[in-house]
């Protein structure tokens, strides 16, 4: 993606989004199934988005965001995935496989961006540590501002160097792809869900009967996709 | 000596949009604690000497230092330390009850939200997409549902705070909390045993053949990663295995 009038909005959906991870207001617009279908809608294609959604929500469902610990950042990712499936889709055999491998990287990246902006946050806490023990409401609401804003420029500018990074490596790949569409989908999806699968389980198991309502789940399932 | 202030609708409201940006400045020394300053500081307005009175500042100080917990329920240490400052509680009472709360309300926020409700609701979505409902259905279930618990806790836990002050912990013992993760954990199981095989359909399309292969690949692979549990991340190895079947899919 090098054209700079598509490249801008989702850079702008990416701040948005990743700042609404932690920071401002967590009202989870930022989960992938969410995130990417708003992604791809920007592009015109919504369905798409929903697809490559759903398929990166099953890696979310592992990966929740517990206090000071390390997660994958997904809103930025999100969009990264919706928009490189909904640019070069389902026309590619390799496409939902490639898109999510690079959402995927690129939550990684965010996480670790997350952490290097805590660090920030701390090292200006520290030095305004006088201040705010002297209760100055200005100190106090100018931190709380400053890393909101540095959490929206860290999104956006995370979303745009991934997309513009990822564009000619997800051409090239997508002009050498030689696997099945349905495998390729087959594989990524299965792997997804294999994730899934065990983060649910891992979610549940300790509930009473969970187990079991868990198996009758998936009879149920399994029994509602032989009728279809 | 304790005295009882009315805090306007406007305040509330105040500190209600304030707490959905507690986090915004989350860092590895104070953690929360700047956040819970921030949110606390329209209800210190009502002070005596108003703001920037020395009351105000001595409470703002107190109020922004180190200060962990869920973010949700952070609402009822907001709330509970608004009325406390306000109903101008002893320094160092306020300092022991500040530092009581962590605990609790990290444990019931996180096995509430993070632990049961986020994956619940993700899991309904995962439902509905797999029964096939539109792009702004699913997203509207997902974030409908919740959002109405996200913002519903949110609110009853300022509520709460600002109505009990330091005799709080008694709204921390109702049923929601001590049996709500129960049930929403039953729930998810539920529907996550629903959702897992229509989801996969939806994604791989017809055809019964692969879709057994990978349903049985899907039940090994939980299986193990389950097995695995604490010890590995699931989404580092699935990056490894897409990186390797790109390989292969581009190297043949």
């Amino acid at each position: 993606m090098t054209d700079f009038a598509q490249l801008l909005p989702l850079a702008m959906l990416g701040a948005v989004l990743g700042l609404d991870v932690v920071s401002f207001p967590q009202a989870m617009i930022s989960r992938p199934i969410v995130a990417a279908t708003a992604a791809a809608t920007l592009l015109g294609d919504p369905g798409r988005g929903l697809l490559v959604g759903a398929t990166l929500e099953m890696f979310a469902l592992e990966t929740l965001p517990f206090g000071a610990s390390r997660y994958p950042e997904w809103g930025s990712a999100a969009v990264v995935g919706g928009s490189l499936y909904a640019i070069h889709g389902d026309a590619n055999p390799g496409g939902l496989t490639v898109a999510v491998l690079a959402a995927l990287t690129c939550a990684w990246i965010g996480g670790w961006s997350m952490v290097q902006l805590r660090k920030l946050n701390a090292v200006l806490a520290r030095r305004r540590h006088e201040a705010v023990a002297s209760g100055s409401k200005r100190v106090v609401e100018g931190l709380q501002v400053f890393g909101l804003t540095a959490d929206l420029v860290r999104g956006g500018a995370l979303t745009a160097i991934i997309l513009a990074a990822f564009t000619p490596v997800h051409r090239y790949v997508l002009g050498t792809w030689a696997s099945d569409a349905r495998v390729s989908r087959a594989v990524v999806v299965g792997i997804a869900a294999s994730v899934a699968g065990a983060a649910v389980w891992k979610a549940v198991h300790a509930a009473p009967g969970a187990r079991w309502l868990m198996l009758a789940g998936l009879a149920v399932g399994l029994a509602l996709l032989a009728f279809r | 000596m304790t005295t009882q202030v009315e805090i306007p609708v406007r305040t509330r409201l105040a500190m209600f949009v304030r707490l959905l940006a507690i986090q915004g400045a989350w860092n590895y020394e104070t953690l929360l604690g700047n956040g819970v300053g921030f949110c606390v500081e329209p209800a210190l307005r009502l002070l005596p000497g108003g703001q920037d009175g020395p009351a105000y500042r001595a409470a703002l100080a107190r109020q922004s230092q180190y200060f962990n917990a869920h973010p949700y329920m952070a609402a009822v240490a907001v709330g509970a330390l608004a009325r406390a400052e306000l109903q101008a509680e002893d320094a160092a009472k306020i300092e022991r009850f500040r530092t009581a709360l962590c605990g609790p309300l990290g444990s019931v926020g996180d096995r509430l939200v993070w632990a049961t409700w986020l994956p619940a609701c993700s899991i309904v979505a995962l439902a509905a997409f797999g029964f096939g409902v539109g792009t702004a259905g699913v997203m509207l279930v997902f974030l409908g549902i919740y959002n109405a618990g996200h913002l519903a806790l949110r609110a009853w836990g300022l509520s709460a705070g600002l109505d009990h002050g330091m005799r709080v912990a008694s709204a921390l013992g109702g049923p929601v909390l001590r049996r709500g993760p129960t049930h929403i954990a039953q729930f998810a199981a539920l529907i996550g045993g629903i959702a897992l095989p229509l989801a996969l359909d939806q994604v791989i399309g017809p055809g019964r053949a692969l879709f057994g292969i990978v349903l049985g690949a899907v039940a090994l692979g939980g299986f193990v990663l389950a097995r695995l549990h604490g010890r590995a991340e699931g989404w580092k190895i699935a990056v490894v295995l897409l990186v390797l079947f790109v390989l292969y899919s581009v190297l043949r």
